[in-house]
């Protein structure tokens, strides 16, 4: 058959075969080019402005002078926030708060991923579902509820002082234990979800295998489902990480005063201080501290793959 | 015969069959041991002996209970009752790990993030063997399973056939009383297998271990093992050597487990001290048999004939009054060194006759719809009545 006699329909799927690979790849790409790089590069030139009282409350970076182009950048907000401490405090804060969340959320998330994936088949999808419930409800509205728990006047302190064991109710609320009761709450099924899966796939006789060979259950343990697991590990510790890194909801509720993390910093930037440029230098460098721990992930993971093959 | 050369070979087959020496003590044994997961009997009151440097088969089909009889000595499962001595040593309560048993998994389960080495020098090092003598064992055992050049290797760049020698390796190498195999052979493919075998049981030789062995494959069982235990049901079926369990086998589950069986069901009408007349309607012939049967006339018995013990002529015998029966080629199949055909009978039962291909030139003797007669001596039939 002569290609000029072929049907529209042919044409097209042809055109599809050649081309389709290309579009479906594209069409993600330039959802990501848009509402990623757009917005990135939009924030990125705002950092490098000076802040006016005017619409926008910046100065613009690019101006037609004399028929051409001048270029103004103005480095002075990222200086400014390498001479306030104000900034570096902050940025330490929100890193050990997240470290220390991880770590918390890595302790209490290991042993329930490890008994969802030993139990029976229909009990476990019943206790994957329960991990996953909570994302049911608006994560605001949790995020309130533990007001309601932790308050002065809240559950636990009504329930401790009607049973004696305390006088005087205690202070939970906005200290750092509850930004840590918030944070590991809110991101541990980011924790169990990627080790559960490691972990179910990994083979019981491999520790069979180890207990045969004179390992003691905790040994078995040590020795072979934890390096195994690493995967898991390193997937779900990035996943909490890096989000509580600039976690902004639950420190502004739970928190108190002195719980000081990037996420709020940058919003006083924008909305109390209305200095668009501070804030936006704030928000690009929050993007580069959590930047190089993906990258880093990811090259583990590629390097991990390759030795797979 | 002189009694001293009787004598000698009485004391070799003790020696070589301990099961026939009723002084010999076993090494493994099983005594009523059932295991019940929920209502289901996985395994059965099976009790069974095993004896030292035997290479022991455990056969039967998915779901014999096979699997867990071996579960069971590497301390996986407790047995729900019954006991299990390993050496004379009770193994109730023993864990896993502190058995003198090691298993070599059917999925190898080599650990994925460890070298070939370093997974057989695992046991080793979780006995705390200095590294010097560590070093030495798994030199040599690699050298043994012939692995030595892929030490540095990771297990998921080996071949199937690589692994397998890598998981027996890491398996034999703390010298264990008693090597656990659970289908040592089954994901590896058919030529591989067949020269497989061969290896197993000459490393088994070298080494001197029991070996006791999972498989559902009676062509497997029957190369290697020195004795085999036929399961069905987590019941043991019948224990013997390959030939006795093939030659005489007990029931028709054997005798259908273990190679390719005719039977033909018939009643017994003729019962003396030296012979016995089995009348088959089935098959429409009366068998006769060349020793006494144990029954009682009337009852319901089971000829069973092996193919290759049937004779095929396009003419009619001379003798047609006992076995000899008559019909019409249904298939045939060509396998090269034989040639299997389906006859059948008047009856309209169908019988399977195997004759040896022995001429290269020989045109082929028997085409479909030829009328035949099967014919058999009155040796070749075992009685079996269940």
């Amino acid at each position: 058959m002569s290609s000029d006699k072929l049907t529209l329909k042919q044409r097209f799927d042809r055109w599809m075969i050649k081309h389709g690979r290309v579009l479906v790849i594209g069409i993600p790409y330039f959802w990501l080019f848009l509402f990623f790089l757009v917005p990135f590069l939009i924030v990125l030139k705002i950092s490098f402005s000076v802040a006016e009282y005017a619409q926008p409350p910046y100065t613009p970076l690019f101006e037609w002078i004399d028929e051409g182009i001048t270029i103004t950048l103005n480095f002075g907000n990222y200086l400014f926030l390498l001479s306030d401490s104000l900034y570096a405090t902050a940025y330490l804060n929100s890193i050990r708060i997240a470290a220390i969340s991880t770590i918390i959320t890595l302790l209490i998330g290991y042993p329930m991923a490890y008994g969802i994936a030993r139990a029976r088949g229909s009990m476990r999808s019943v206790l994957l579902m329960l991990v996953i419930l909570p994302f049911w409800t608006s994560f605001l509205i949790r995020v309130y509820a533990w007001i309601g728990i932790l308050d002065r006047e809240g559950l636990i302190n009504a329930f401790l002082l009607w049973t004696g064991i305390i006088s005087e109710p205690l202070i939970m609320r906005q200290t750092e234990f509850a930004v840590y009761v918030g944070i590991v709450y809110t991101y541990l099924p980011f924790m169990i979800l990627p080790l559960y899966s490691t972990l179910e796939k990994m083979d019981v006789s491999l520790i069979e295998a180890a207990l045969d060979l004179g390992c003691k259950p905790w040994q078995a343990f040590v020795k072979v489902t934890l390096p195994l697991s690493m995967p898991g590990i390193l997937a779900g510790s990035l996943l909490v990480f890096i989000p509580a890194v600039g976690e902004f909801v639950i420190p502004e509720l739970l928190g108190g005063p002195n719980t000081l993390m990037i996420g709020r910093t940058l919003w006083n930037e924008f909305f109390a201080n209305r200095d668009w440029p501070i804030a936006s230098a704030v928000a690009i460098a929050m993007l580069l501290f959590l930047v190089v721990p993906i990258m880093w992930f990811q090259h583990i993971q590629t390097k991990q793959e390759e030795r797979e093959q | 015969m002189p009694e001293a050369v009787l004598e000698r070979a009485h004391e070799d087959v003790h020696k070589t069959q301990p099961w026939n020496n009723p002084d010999a003590v076993p090494y493994i044994r099983f005594e009523n041991v059932t295991k019940k997961f929920g209502d289901f009997y996985a395994v059965d009151d099976v009790s069974l002996d095993i004896y030292r440097h035997e290479l022991f088969a455990l056969l039967g089909g998915s779901g014999c209970g096979k699997t867990t009889l071996l579960r069971m000595l590497a301390g996986f499962e407790e047995p729900t009752s019954g006991k299990i001595y390993i050496d004379g040593v009770d193994m109730a309560g023993v864990p896993a790990y502190e058995r003198p048993t090691n298993m070599m998994f059917q999925s190898y389960a080599l650990f994925p993030h460890m070298t070939v080495e370093q997974n057989v020098a695992f046991g080793l090092v979780q006995d705390g063997v200095s590294r010097s003598e560590i070093k030495e064992l798994v030199a040599e055992m690699l050298g043994l399973v012939q692995m030595s050049k892929f030490a540095k290797r990771k297990p998921h760049q080996l071949s199937g056939g690589q692994r397998q020698r890598v998981a027996l390796a890491r398996s034999l190498i703390k010298r264990p009383k008693v090597l656990l195999l659970d289908e040592p052979l089954g994901a590896l493919d058919k030529k591989l297998r067949e020269q497989t075998q061969f290896e197993l049981v000459n490393i088994q030789e070298k080494v001197g271990t029991t070996f006791v062995m999972v498989t559902h494959d009676q062509e497997e069982a029957m190369t290697m093992a020195s004795r085999i235990a036929v399961m069905n049901e987590g019941v043991i079926s019948q224990t013997g050597t390959p030939f006795e369990l093939y030659e005489y086998p007990n029931s028709r589950y054997t005798a259908n487990f273990l190679g390719q069986v005719n039977l033909l069901e018939g009643v017994l009408v003729d019962d003396d001290e030296k012979y016995a007349v089995i009348k088959s309607d089935e098959a429409n012939c009366d068998i006769y048999i060349d020793h006494a049967v144990q029954g009682h006339e009337g009852m319901t018995f089971w000829a069973a004939i092996r193919p290759e013990r049937l004779r095929l002529t396009k003419t009619e015998p001379e003798e047609t009054k006992y076995n000899c029966v008559s019909g019409k080629i249904e298939e045939i199949g060509y396998l090269g060194g034989i040639s299997t055909y389906h006859v059948r009978l008047e009856s309209g039962k169908r019988i399977k006759v195997t004759e040896p291909n022995t001429g290269r030139h020989n045109e082929p003797t028997y085409t479909w719809e030829d009328r035949v007669w099967v014919s058999w001596e009155a040796g070749a039939a075992s009685v079996l009545n269940k």
